[in-house]
């Protein structure tokens, strides 16, 4: 699978890193990380605070330097930004009083790199239409955006990423502060979307429940290393106890993961973000 | 008391006064039109404060100009620019902004009242500059702001979209791709322009009832994002249109009459806007299917 034919296009990676490394001063993030992402494939990035994960999302999106290694999208380097990414970022209600409603906020995703007016033609509002649609999100089409609740917002955001038909889905925490019942939801939408369309999706957490049964393959980041392998392969104690040099207990249980003893700022997967350190610091 | 009331509304020869100032209520329509599309972004953008400071050093520019007998309205564009520009760069995030906003408004102030002190002209062209002069400004410079006016119509409608996408979602506007920070600069450039040139009909001190006061009214009662420019200017035309109307007969300033007309339609607007988020007519459509 190293040489690439021409027939082989739709195998082609979307997002392919190789050698990269990110360091702030003489603290490493990650070093020679190596990863192609392919259509189609779930890629989980998971791991603590301070750890580099959203460092990875702005690389990809052109917004931070990588110190060394290439980062490229669909066989280019990437630029500030692509319209082959659809991204989905963490929940963050919209501004009361903006003025558009959900569905320009999704037209937006279509068209909105055009100059003019904010005039949607009959194609775009039938791709708009048919994002809401998928999304379950056509009764309140109408509704001005920012009075819709996180949980609709953020079914919103994704009708958004997906109206734009992209090659790749970057999900930034999209379902923090959501509730169980709209974490299940969402990742859903995102999973079933790939499937349809072939969306490579790089989905960025600190909770890998909710998506569990989706992800293909794990991106672990910690202590300033990284694993990558499916869920089974990394999430293991003997794994991630080398990564965080102490030893950590892995447990499965009802098809839930629970990562015990990290160390302070690594903590249980599902309370992290209330620390406020990295847990880096030597 | 009859004099009080003759004072603010007179209509005495209206018809011959009305024809020679119609060149400012041309302008002033213009302006209005100017004011009420860009208020929608000063709004999304959250930069209503920013319009209260580029209009102090716009003052500050226009009384700089008017001491060395300079052209009043290159002045004052001069200045807002300077401002805008300042902001713009410097400012990128909310509170960094203020603060620069709030460090900028008071020096640019202090500024105009010296060179005010320092000119020896007539006070009616000192006190115009805080509180607004259409009715005395003069042809060739009536031309200048129209033209200042389209520019910044033009460049509006050319980047409406985009700047919409980076003012209300500048995260995602970043990840497809669009040049949001320059979308910013080149914004607070039209905002400076638009600035100058609302000065020259409120004046600096209340420059907000033109640029802010008619797209807060618009949002409270629509969310569209063609309807709520459309009703920002009607609100700013009207204002300011209705405001040299009524401000003909009395021989008072303009400006108490656009700001008092552009408030009362906020008023009415939020009064219309609360009514319907009560009775939550919002344009969800009824529940129709249970959600499984």
């Amino acid at each position: 699978m190293t040489a690439m034919t021409p027939g082989a296009v739709a195998s082609d990676p979307v997002l392919s890193l190789s050698g990269a490394t990110l360091a702030f001063g003489d603290r490493t993030l990650w070093r020679g990380l190596n990863l192609d992402v392919r259509p189609g494939e779930f890629l989980a990035v998971l791991g603590p605070n301070g750890t580099g994960k959203t460092s990875l999302l702005k690389s990809i999106l052109g917004q931070q330097r990588l110190t060394s290694g290439n980062i490229s999208l669909l066989g280019a380097p990437v630029g500030r930004g692509s319209r082959a990414i659809g991204y989905i970022p963490q929940q963050q209600l919209l501004e009361q009083g903006t003025p558009l409603r959900a569905r320009d906020l999704v037209a937006l995703g279509v068209n909105g790199h055009r100059w003019g007016l904010p005039l949607v033609s009959k194609e775009v509002q039938a791709r708009v239409d048919a994002a809401l649609e998928s999304v379950g999100a056509s009764d309140y089409a109408k509704v001005p955006v920012a009075t819709l609740s996180g949980g609709e917002q953020q079914r919103i955001r994704v009708a958004q990423a997906i109206a734009g038909d992209p090659r790749l889905l970057l999900c930034d925490e999209p379902l923090l502060s959501l509730d169980l019942h709209h974490q299940r939801a969402i990742s859903e939408l995102i999973d079933a979307q790939r499937k349809a369309t072939g969306a490579a999706v790089v989905f960025v957490t600190h909770d890998v429940n909710p998506i569990l049964g989706m992800v293909d393959r794990v991106l672990y980041l910690a202590g300033g290393r990284f694993q990558i392998g499916t869920p089974d392969e990394v999430l293991r104690s003997e794994v991630l106890s080398f990564m965080y040099d102490t030893p950590v207990e892995v447990i499965r249980s009802r098809g839930r993961v629970v990562v015990l003893g990290a160390p302070e700022g690594y903590g249980v997967h599902d309370h992290l973000e209330h620390h406020g350190g990295t847990g880096l610091e030597p | 008391m009859d004099d009080f009331w003759s004072q603010i509304f007179g209509f005495t020869d209206y018809g011959e006064l009305l024809m020679l100032v119609r060149n400012s209520i041309f302008a002033g329509a213009i302006l209005g039109v100017v004011g009420g599309l860009i208020g929608t972004f000063v709004m999304t953008r959250d930069l209503a404060f920013a319009v209260h400071g580029v209009s102090e050093l716009s003052f500050a520019g226009a009384s700089a100009a008017l001491l060395f007998g300079a052209n009043v309205v290159v002045g004052s564009v001069a200045g807002s620019l300077l401002a805008a520009i300042l902001i713009g760069v410097l400012g990128s995030r909310a509170k960094e902004r203020n603060s620069i906003i709030a460090v900028i408004m008071p020096f640019g102030l202090g500024l105009g009242i010296l060179f005010l002190a320092l000119y020896k002209g007539r006070s009616a062209n000192k006190f115009g500059l805080l509180t607004g002069q259409i009715v005395s400004v003069d042809n060739p410079q009536l031309s200048t702001l129209i033209a200042i006016s389209v520019v910044v119509i033009l460049g509006l409608l050319l980047i409406w979209r985009p700047l919409s996408f980076a003012s209300v979602d500048a995260d995602v506007a970043r990840a497809r791709g669009l040049p949001v920070g320059t979308l910013g600069i080149v914004f607070m450039i039209l905002l400076g322009l638009a600035t100058a040139v609302a000065i020259q009909i409120v004046g600096a001190l209340l420059v907000l009832s033109l640029l802010v006061t008619p797209a807060a009214a618009a949002m409270r009662v629509t969310a569209s994002p063609l309807l709520t420019p459309l009703l920002s200017v009607i609100f700013a035309v009207v204002s300011v249109v209705g405001g040299i109307m009524l401000a003909l007969g009395g021989g008072l300033p303009i400006s108490p009459y656009v700001t008092t007309i552009s408030f009362l339609i906020y008023v009415v607007c939020r009064i219309v806007g609360s009514r319907r988020t009560r009775t939550g007519n919002n344009g969800r459509l009824p529940v129709h299917t249970l959600e499984s």
